[in-house]
């Protein structure tokens, strides 16, 4: 009898699983009919799509990215950034005379599957890469690619090690870059003197800004007055780090750290009566989206983010993608838009054939690369070096009445 | 006057540690069990006072109530369904099971309420203090925080030794076989038991995400652990031990941060764990049990 109990509730908890389940289904379809839109969008323009590597009059970019699972978000926008910007590109005549044509596969943020979205690309065709979206996987993909001598831009793959082989270059800044720009941005613009930095030493994305902050800041004239550290262990109580801050007079205190524990600590710096400029990188934007969060708190919040869609150059990308996918445009969708036209540039610069082979394309944009210039969304007048790092000028944003606006 | 600051903020912290010690304790002393899944309750009652104050837009108290009716719901079934089928299991295989509702209740969260962080309103109404010329601040939070968990503490001793269910308890925690063979319903005094830690779990969670204001599937796990460290450094079993453990492990936390290294601070406390284990196997105000040969 009593196992019988045990049994019944058992399938019940199981039940209201699998019901919890499909509730949450339904509340995701709006990012899913992005996706979908896309997808259908992407066989529009692939009239040829049995034709495989041999059909040469469409010149053939691959995607790669989290479509599913958690990081979904991210690689959602990635595939609609490109799209896009393939739409756009084809809209206005093409490349040198011909199409582009895309075709976005799914890795869900797990270097394996990111190495077999590779090959299923390179099997169908592609002449270049946008991907991988996020690092992990890119680092993976890059060894691959660089092995078969394959073109590779990531819109977002920020850690060091994702450009390492020469034919990987990146939209975004890379980690260190970041702290660096940061320093350079706080020094020049001269918002402080003494300085407190509040970050994350579990994370190599917080960790490596920090360090290239305070490397720089010594250059920039900053005086370093805090440096306190909390871990993914330890990130619900920040008093003690803003104590100190508060303490030794810091007029700013950088945080190169991820929205969710910077909430917390505007919070706690509020409920002191501690209100020193507060500086992010591109890990704070996000922070107006935490749900039931005051955004009084995030008032004059300063961050270095290289897309926002407030911007007046950015207007025309914003209205396309919301009329197209029905959501907001991130810094991914931006980062990927312009990894497309730098593709686009590059074969506008090395005169490649439409039926050349990768290899062909991907000697030939390694030159090409470091002798384009775009203005793109997150950035104008981009180039980029031998080693695949953007030279873009940073872009600052403040918080004004509960919206970025640019510096 | 930044050490005072220090030390209260410490002893807020360690306050919050010792009442989801207390859960902890309780349960461990009187089923001989580590309920892994406190942390997750703790979660799920900061989720549902999240619902009713932020979403529904009720009253913090009828919150509080409703978080205090669900986690003790809760707990109750989560004992009935995952627990009490292995009371003759080995104590490992309950631990498992332990650690499997603790991600059963993660991921139904996840699946229910998402990863994104949501901003807590914080259920205390009461303005903090601004002493020495507001130069020390203490939150009410902060206020509320030590003077609940000091009241949870002394009627939790009054209700184990003054009432009969209590003593139960006590009988069911010396020796099980012997109090059931006196007439006192062991499964009975073990369901109580489980209603009244998820109950103190539901006000932890309203304590907890009242003053470190982001709540996440995730928010109940790592104080959890802390928690239970903070139990073990007490003497898991004891209940004065549960709070002076708790408020050791928070003070030391944050002095360790603000004198000596914010980076290590997590590595002091733990040192000062296996020290405190190598001289007193049993904890600081834990018992010596001499095993039945």
């Amino acid at each position: 009898m009593k196992k019988l109990i045990t049994l019944g509730l058992t399938v019940a908890m199981a039940a209201s699983l699998t019901a919890c389940g499909s509730g949450s289904d339904s509340g995701s379809t709006t990012a899913a009919a992005g996706g979908e839109t896309s997808a259908a969008g992407a066989e529009n323009n692939a009239p040829a799509d049995n034709g495989g590597a041999a059909s040469g009059d469409t010149f053939k970019i691959g995607v790669i990215g989290p479509l599913t699972g958690p990081a979904a978000a991210y690689g959602i926008a990635v595939q609609n950034g490109a799209d896009l910007a393939v739409k756009e590109i084809n809209a206005a005549g093409g490349v040198n005379g011909f199409m582009l044509e895309v075709n976005a596969q799914d890795d869900e943020h797990d270097a394996q599957k990111s190495v077999n979205a590779y090959n299923t690309l390179k099997d169908w065709g592609a002449q270049a890469i946008v991907g991988s979206t996020t690092s992990d996987p890119c680092i993976a993909v890059a060894a691959e690619s660089s092995a078969d001598n394959m073109f590779q831009i990531t819109p977002s793959g920020s850690a060091v090690e994702c450009v390492a082989p020469e034919n990987v270059f990146r939209v975004c800044f890379a980690d260190p870059d970041q702290g660096t720009a940061s320093a350079v941005y706080i020094g020049e613009h001269k918002l402080a003197g003494k300085v407190a930095v509040i970050y994350d030493s579990s994370t190599t994305y917080s960790s490596g800004i920090r360090e290239a902050f305070v490397k720089e800041a010594a250059n920039q004239g900053l005086e370093i007055v805090a440096d306190e550290a909390f871990t993914a262990d330890n990130a619900t109580d920040f008093s003690v780090q803003l104590d100190k801050a508060k303490e030794a007079g810091a007029e700013l205190v950088f945080l190169p750290i991820y929205y969710q524990e910077a909430s917390v600590i505007l919070k706690q710096a509020s409920d002191k009566d501690f209100a020193p400029i507060f500086f992010g990188c591109d890990g704070m934007d996000g922070i107006l989206t935490v749900k039931n969060f005051d955004t009084a708190l995030a008032e004059g919040l300063m961050l270095l983010t290289p897309f926002s869609t407030t911007e007046e150059s950015s207007k025309a990308f914003t209205q396309a993608y919301v009329a197209a996918y029905g959501i907001e445009p991130n810094q991914f969708a931006a980062d990927s838009y312009d990894a497309v036209y730098a593709i686009k540039a590059a074969i506008e610069k090395s005169g490649v054939a439409v039926d050349a082979d990768y290899s062909t394309v991907c000697d030939a944009f390694k030159t090409a690369m470091t002798e384009i210039s775009i203005d793109g969304l997150t950035g104008t007048g981009m180039t980029w070096n031998a080693a695949g790092e953007p030279d873009k000028a940073p872009k600052a944003v403040k918080i004004v009445n509960g919206v970025y606006e640019m510096q | 006057m930044s050490f005072l600051s220090y030390l209260i903020s410490g002893i807020s912290l360690g306050s919050i540690y010792a009442i989801i010690a207390l859960g902890y304790t309780m349960v461990y002393g009187i089923a001989r069990m580590l309920n892994f899944a406190h942390g997750d309750i703790i979660m799920v009652g900061g989720f549902a006072i999240f619902t009713v104050v932020s979403t529904l837009g009720m009253a913090p108290l009828l919150g509080i109530i409703t978080a205090a009716a669900v986690c003790t719901l809760l707990g109750v079934t989560i004992e009935f369904v995952a627990y009490r089928p292995l009371r003759g299991a080995s104590s490992l295989a309950v631990l498992i099971t332990a650690i499997g509702v603790s991600y059963l209740l993660q991921n139904l969260a996840l699946l229910i309420f998402g990863s994104n962080a949501r901003q807590f309103t914080s259920v205390v109404t009461m303005p903090g203090l601004k002493l020495a010329g507001g130069r020390l601040s203490i939150s009410g939070e902060t206020i509320v925080t030590i003077l609940v968990c000091i009241v949870i503490m002394m009627s939790l001793t009054a209700f184990i030794n003054k009432t009969r269910i209590g003593q139960a308890m006590l009988a069911v925690s010396e020796d099980r076989g012997a109090a059931a063979l006196m007439g006192i319903n062991v499964n009975r005094t073990i369901a109580i038991t489980f209603a009244i830690g998820s109950a103190l779990a539901a006000i932890a969670g309203a304590l907890l995400c009242s003053t470190y204001p982001s709540l996440t599937p995730y928010t109940g796990s790592m104080p959890g652990i802390k928690a239970f460290v903070a139990a073990v450094f007490g003497g898991i079993g004891s209940i004065p031990g549960a709070l002076l453990g708790g408020i050791i492990l928070g003070v030391v936390e944050n002095l360790s941060k603000a004198y000596i290294s914010s980076q290590l601070s997590d590595a002091i406390v733990f040192s000062l764990l296996i020290v405190i284990l190598l001289v007193r196997p049993t904890g600081i105000l834990g018992k010596k049990i001499n095993e039945k040969v």
